[in-house]
């Protein structure tokens, strides 16, 4: 490729302004990515589509919407009948919010699994795992919004958790609340963090995490570094620029995400009870919990976790308790860069015990979600136990387990 | 990479023919969100046509009833008045036989209205949609110069309209005040926002 | 501090018992809201036995006859019986929640968004679950809603359904055991068929009324789907000739 001339007309106007055509080239046509990604390095790319999707609906649902106890049950319904086209704004929205999190969960698993968090690019996984917190949060305080039973419900436990906090905790729930229980000043403060403050953050957080990343390049199945081996021009010779290459590539995966998203935003909105849950269809009732309740798919492994301690520890009470422990699965996410030890990246190189960890940690995380779908009985307690001390093990043993393994060659170029 | 066996061709028609078709898709994902910002069930409901009871309008008085949330005057007009209006010199009208499309079809000459005695208005101005005054006498307003044979008088931009609603000349609103769809129930009943053909 | 250990308790315990009394067996019935002759006859029947009490306060008179091909005049006539109401209002009635709660105890739900927060399925059930029970007040109980408040409206067309456990085997027994076998001991207007019809096409309607944009969805769906797949054999094909490229 010729070195860039310089360019006349408009380009060349804009140029001497702002930088069009060098942000062009540094993170599109000469931002060299390994040649030998596969299908796990859709979901970056998916996971920003969707957040345009609940960005646009988000916009245009708060112009129907009404934030008060008395009116945003009805005024979603109004979305729903007397809006044009508000049925597909919302669901676009709602689908959207669960395909986000499962979108951004398989782009952690392929982080896991090729080991995108290890130096130089821990910075990537932190502001990653920022992202994954404040997503959580904007999802939930999003839940409330429809003011219906779960919604209500569902905030008061969560926000019951602060009340967990020894000594100052009860206190600290109101202020969350605004009031002694869920109400209309909870759902005013949920409403202009939902639509103003944590957007915001978001979109910050994707701006580091991204810039984070094309500062030491894409990481690749096999886990090594294509800058190592460059070409006499200077360009790597594994890689290839991002612009064509990756672009077309993921157009397609984009078409083939649209066809099943679109299938489930017309057909399955609800999906199946998991999207929109069915006791969200009446309106929020302070005096009457829901028969069937269960938080929203995406927190029911960190919710399985904490109603899985239901023991005392160290003086703390199995309230307090399953509250740390749940924080404590988010956060032990945060520091992994620090755990893993192992002298290879990918999961293609490393010994078996990585590989089997790697495989109980999924496993006990799938595990942990049914759990918390499930009404709890003795024995779901005991299985959560175990899931919850599976979950914890595959990070607390990481520095034994990549240290003491046997890990294969890994090539000098990256292989298929 | 390889430069070699490109087909440039197929290449150039491969981009031309995902990009149009993806820019067809934007534009269908778009039609919603345009589309969304049209008046909702809600508002065409409330844009429902209204009914007013004319029974206790006196000669001489206005009613203003609400439809599609624009006031709308009713005003009886005394014979005097009738007189008034009919007499104005045309020349001093912008739009004296009403040309432009501001009323229904079934309103027709100098009063612009069904019944003579009855005039049926939708009360803002044509300029920038100030609701104007209501000033039926013939003027002895000090801001006026001329010799106004009473009716509107818009206090935005100084626009006047006389007794049927017509706008004088040199004036900063362009045309006649709009006369809404609107037929009799009865004698004393009027429909405002239909016309007697959807009945 | 005590309401919030309430609140997680109420949150963490009582699934169990919950999920129990649920568990009835209901017969399942799967909406067509292609059959619009299936939803006006709903929507009639809805009208003459329902509408009195439940409100449908979602739903506009205008958008039902617009999506049931109902013309606004026959709407006006067979289905608006109040003149207080206009062609675009909501299906509201003449009784006020006050009345009503003093008639029977509680004020009759509005059932705009009943079979999304139930399912098809259970309201289908509860309208063909009524049976004779003179321990109630109504004279009446149900099958999928024990000690329900209200009475068998439907009961002039259905006829008397008496439990008939005799006949039954204990294999056919609903949920923790109970006798579910219903049958007709005095006939009403309708045959045991036709009544499952009626009831089908009420329940039709409710679904229908549920969620209206689906009529717009199953429409518009097949042509979105059709069109992003015809984008992606384009992207498919863009991709693998840039990706001749790459060895």
């Amino acid at each position: 490729m010729a070195a860039p001339e310089k360019p006349g007309g408009l380009l060349g106007w804009l140029d001497a302004r702002f930088p069009v055509s060098r942000l062009w080239r540094d993170h599109l046509a000469n931002y060299y990515v390994p040649k030998n990604l596969n299908i796990w390095y859709i979901f970056g790319s998916l996971a920003l589509l969707v957040l345009v999707n609940q960005l646009l609906t988000g916009i245009w649902l708060t112009m129907s919407y009404r934030p008060s106890p008395e009116e945003a049950f009805a005024s979603i319904e109004y979305i729903m009948r007397d809006v044009e086209w508000g049925w597909l704004i919302r669901y676009l929205h709602t689908t959207g919010a669960s395909a986000l999190f499962i979108v951004v969960y398989l782009h952690m698993f392929r982080g896991l699994l090729y080991g995108s968090y290890k130096a130089p690019r821990e910075l990537v996984w932190v502001f990653g795992m920022a992202l994954y917190l404040i997503l959580m949060a904007e999802a939930f305080m999003g839940y409330l919004l429809p003011w219906g039973q779960m919604s209500y419900w569902g905030a008061q436990v969560i926000t019951s958790f602060f009340s967990a906090v020894p000594s100052i905790g009860p206190g600290l729930a109101e202020w969350v609340r605004g009031d002694y229980v869920v109400s209309g000043a909870t759902l005013n403060r949920f409403f202009a963090l939902h639509v103003i403050a944590l957007p915001l953050v978001i979109l910050g957080l994707v701006v580091l995490h991204i810039v984070a990343l094309h500062e030491v390049g894409s990481n690749n199945p096999d886990g090594i570094e294509i800058n190592a081996l460059k070409d006499d021009a200077g360009k790597p010779v594994d890689g290839i620029p991002f612009h064509p290459y990756y672009t077309v590539k993921d157009l397609v995966g984009v078409a083939i995400f649209l066809f099943v998203f679109c299938g489930v935003v017309f057909y399955f909105p609800e999906g199946g009870g998991f999207f929109i849950e069915q006791p969200n269809f009446a309106p929020a009732d302070p005096l009457n919990t829901p028969d069937h309740i269960a938080p929203v798919w995406y927190f029911t492994p960190f919710y399985a976790i904490l109603r899985g301690v239901n023991f005392s520890l160290l003086g703390l009470d199995a309230r307090f308790l399953g509250v740390v422990f749940m924080g404590g699965a988010i956060a032990v996410l945060f520091v992994l860069p620090w755990l893993d030890r192992s002298p290879v990246r990918s999961m293609r190189y490393k010994g078996w015990m990585s590989k089997l960890m790697l495989a109980v940690f999924i496993a006990s995380f799938v595990a942990l979600g049914v759990l918390g779908v499930l009404p709890p009985t003795p024995v779901r307690t005991r299985l959560a136990q175990l899931f919850t001390v599976l979950y914890f093990a595959y990070f607390l043993l990481m520095p034994l387990y990549t240290r003491l393994e046997k890990n294969r060659p890994v090539p000098k170029r990256v292989t298929g | 990479m390889t430069e070699r066996g490109i087909n440039k061709g197929r290449r150039r028609f491969l981009v031309g023919a995902t990009s149009v078709i993806g820019a067809v898709g934007m534009v269908g994902v778009a039609v919603p969100f345009v589309a969304s910002w049209q008046p909702s069930a809600r508002a065409r409901a409330a844009a429902a046509p209204v009914q007013a009871d004319i029974s206790k309008l006196h000669p001489g008085q206005r009613m203003t009833v609400e439809w599609r949330g624009r006031p709308v005057w009713i005003i009886r007009r005394t014979p005097e008045m009738i007189a008034r209006t009919e007499t104005v010199a045309t020349e001093r009208l912008a739009d004296p036989d009403s040309n432009h499309p501001q009323q229904p079809a079934y309103v027709q000459g100098a009063l612009r209205s069904i019944k003579p005695e009855v005039g049926v208005l939708i009360g803002l101005c044509t300029h920038f949609g100030c609701s104007p005054l209501y000033r039926p006498e013939p003027d002895a307003q000090a801001d006026s110069n001329d010799d106004w044979s009473g009716g509107f008088f818009c206090p935005c931009h100084g626009s006047r309209f006389d007794l049927a609603g017509r706008v004088y000349t040199g004036m900063p609103a362009p045309t006649n005040l709009e006369v809404p769809p609107y037929h009799y129930l009865n004698d004393t009943i009027i429909v405002v926002g239909e016309d007697k053909e959807a009945v | 501090m005590k309401q919030y250990v309430m609140a997680l308790f109420l949150w963490l315990l009582p699934m169990t018992a919950m999920a129990q009394e649920e568990a009835r067996n209901v017969t399942s019935m799967s909406p067509d809201l292609q059959d619009s002759a299936s939803l006006q006859n709903g929507l009639k029947l809805y009208v003459n036995y329902c509408l009195g009490c439940h409100t449908l306060s979602y739903q506009r008179f205008s958008r039902t006859a617009d999506d049931l091909g109902i013309p606004e005049a026959l709407m006006k006539d067979s289905v608006m019986f109040s003149s207080s109401l206009s062609f675009n209002d909501a299906m509201h009635n003449a009784l006020s929640d006050g009345d009503a709660a003093q008639w029977w105890g509680a004020a009759p739900p509005d059932l705009s968004l009943t079979t999304r927060l139930r399912g098809v399925d259970w309201v289908y059930s509860f309208l063909l679950g009524f049976y004779r029970d003179p321990a109630r007040p109504t004279g009446v109980n149900n099958t999928v809603y024990e000690s329900v408040a209200m009475p068998n409206v439907l009961e002039p067309l259905q006829g008397v359904q008496e439990l008939d456990c005799r006949q039954a085997r204990p294999l056919a027994l609903g949920g923790g055991g109970r006798c579910q076998q219903l049958s007709v001991t005095a006939p009403g207007e309708l045959s045991p068929d036709a009544f499952e019809k009626a009831v089908y096409d009420i329940t039709n309607f409710l679904a229908y009324v549920g969620e209206p944009s689906r009529l717009k969805a199953q429409n518009i769906g097949p042509k979105v789907l059709f069109f992003i797949f015809v984008f992606s054999v384009f992207a498919y094909l863009l991709k693998r000739e840039y990706w001749k490229d790459v060895r």
